[in-house]
């Protein structure tokens, strides 16, 4: 089993990360058709106005803006430090959590507001079955 | 309904206790609290227990066994950090219905080896931390205190700041876990645990436990009102759905909730408040609570913390017990202890800290997750 998800190819690191056969990766978000509030994840009901069997899939966009982060310099035993927790607001709508690369870790360099993009590399781990995962991050863009 | 009313409250000292039982830790809280009242164990109606990391254990019922099993209902709550507050509030709600006269509540909780960081790990996959931004606790309450940043231009100096009152504050606690002044070059420069969070600005982890005895107004009446503390509000909300929730917990929300109709049940508003202890698990949280509890305007939180508003002397103390920062966050028994502080100063009995001429205060917790609970007690003499 191990060896054939293996031989496809890398697995997404969340739900919402989708790989299609021969395309490239995109992150997904669940919009309420009622209320607009945007998911992430397959949901059938929106924790927002309660709404079910209303919510649509929605390709999110690749480029978006800073919204808040932080530079953690402690973390669990085995995970890398520094690095640059990041909220991004996504173009379209749409707020994702995850790791800013390419620049400085310090608050010098990484400004609130600065805008980004969305980038998709093989994750550094693979998991106890020897599975490679597709993870997303972001990086500075420029204007 | 019936108001109700504290008859007697009380804390051991927070810290480390390795060698001794949650039971044990909440037992002695428990026989303070009653003592504190005049009352045994034989006088209560009811036992609501607070306390997470055990939430399966039956705290409540193997407390009972250290100190009388007398076959009364017991309810054990979990609900994060706010598990105290909701144990307590548990308690009032039995009364209000006029089920109960006289309940017990505990708040405890044994964190000993548990590290700063908090939670973490689980799920499916490979994990997600250092590689999906952060879940630890530092890290989200560092991004939400850099939500304030973006908004209102807080600097890590004025978020340091907090540290540096609450600690100064704690001095004169015999009950907090550390009692020791911290400089502001000497928080600035600890370890950075996530950006604008420094080790210092961090809570500490400890064990601790702190009782409550509550009385319905006929009970009250009937023992006494000389120390009574009247609890004229008692609130608990969970998070509503805000835009960001889903990456970044959102506690202002249900913060700025609970506040509102805290004020509104007790007909009173945040100016006339004397003191508050409200939930600074990290320096960056205190911050964003001046403004949800209505303390001082939107975007001026920084001015307050620079203008000493806040500290012990100043407009509105907060935090005069040390807070979670010096005196320990032992999630289940936060809640009761944040309501010992309010309730001592109400009652005159604070010595060296005390807050002159206090009348009215307010108590808040937040739980991720999320839960907040705010009380808010008066003095009845
Ligand atoms: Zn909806």
């Amino acid at each position: 089993m191990a060896e054939e998800a293996a031989a496809s190819g890398p697995l997404p690191v969340v739900s919402f990360l989708k790989i299609p056969d021969g395309g490239d990766p995109y992150l997904e978000g669940q919009r309420c058709g009622d209320c607009g509030a945007i998911f992430l994840g397959e949901r059938s009901i929106c924790s927002n106005c309660g709404v079910r069997e209303n919510l649509k899939p929605q390709k999110l966009a690749d480029t978006g803006v800073l919204y808040v982060y932080s530079i953690v310099h402690r973390s669990f035993p085995g995970i890398e430090v520094p690095f640059v927790s990041a909220v991004v607001d996504l173009d379209g709508g749409g707020t994702v959590k995850g790791n800013l690369i390419n620049v400085e870790p310090t608050p010098e360099k990484v400004r609130m507001g600065m805008p980004v993009e969305v980038v998709y590399r093989i994750a550094p781990t693979k998991d106890r079955d020897g599975n490679e995962y597709l993870s997303y991050y972001f990086q500075p863009r420029e204007k | 309904m019936s108001d109700v009313y504290i008859m007697g409250i009380d804390m051991i000292r927070f810290g480390r206790y390795p060698d001794r039982s949650v039971p044990e830790l909440g037992a002695e809280a428990a026989l303070l609290a009653l003592d504190d009242a005049g009352l045994t164990i034989q006088d209560i109606e009811a036992l609501y227990c607070g306390n997470l990391m055990q939430a399966s254990g039956m705290i409540g019922q193997r407390i009972l066994r250290e100190i009388g099993q007398t076959g009364i209902p017991v309810t054990n709550s979990a609900n994060a950090c706010a598990t105290g507050a909701t144990a307590f509030r548990e308690g009032w709600t039995a009364i209000k219905a006029g089920l109960c006269d006289l309940v017990l509540v505990v708040g405890v909780e044994q964190l000993g080896k548990v590290g700063l960081l908090g939670g973490g790990g689980g799920g499916k996959g490979i994990s997600k931390e250092g590689l999906l931004g952060s879940g630890t606790m530092p890290c989200v309450f560092a991004e939400a205190g850099m939500e304030h940043a973006r908004k209102h231009g807080t600097t890590f100096e004025q978020f340091a700041k907090v540290s540096v009152k609450n600690h100064a504050h704690s001095v004169k606690n015999s009950k907090s876990m550390y009692q020791k002044e911290t400089p502001l070059e000497m928080v600035m420069n600890a370890e950075m645990i996530a950006y604008p969070n420094t080790k210092l600005m961090c809570s500490v982890n400890v064990d601790g436990a702190a009782a409550a005895v509550l009385a319905s107004e006929k009970k009250a009446r009937e023992l006494g009102l000389g120390r009574a503390v009247r609890v004229a509000a008692s609130i608990l909300t969970s998070d509503p759905f805000t835009e960001r929730d889903l990456v970044m917990p959102d506690v202002n929300t249900c913060t700025r909730q609970a506040a509102s109709k805290a004020y509104e049940m007790a007909g009173l508003g945040p100016q006339d408040l004397d003191l508050v202890e409200l939930h600074d698990c990290f320096a960056t949280a205190e911050i964003l609570h001046y403004e949800n509890l209505g303390l001082c305007a939107d975007g001026e939180a920084g001015k307050m913390i620079d203008e000493g508003e806040s500290a012990h002397g100043g407009r509105i103390p907060v935090n005069v017990s040390g807070g979670l920062l010096s005196k320990g966050h032992p999630l289940g028994a936060t809640g009761v202890a944040n309501l010992y502080e309010v309730s001592t100063h109400l009652r005159g009995e604070a010595g060296s800290r005390q807050v002159e001429g206090a009348k009215v205060g307010l108590t808040h917790v937040i739980g991720l997750g999320s839960a907040c609970g705010i009380h808010i007690l008066e003095k009845v003499g």
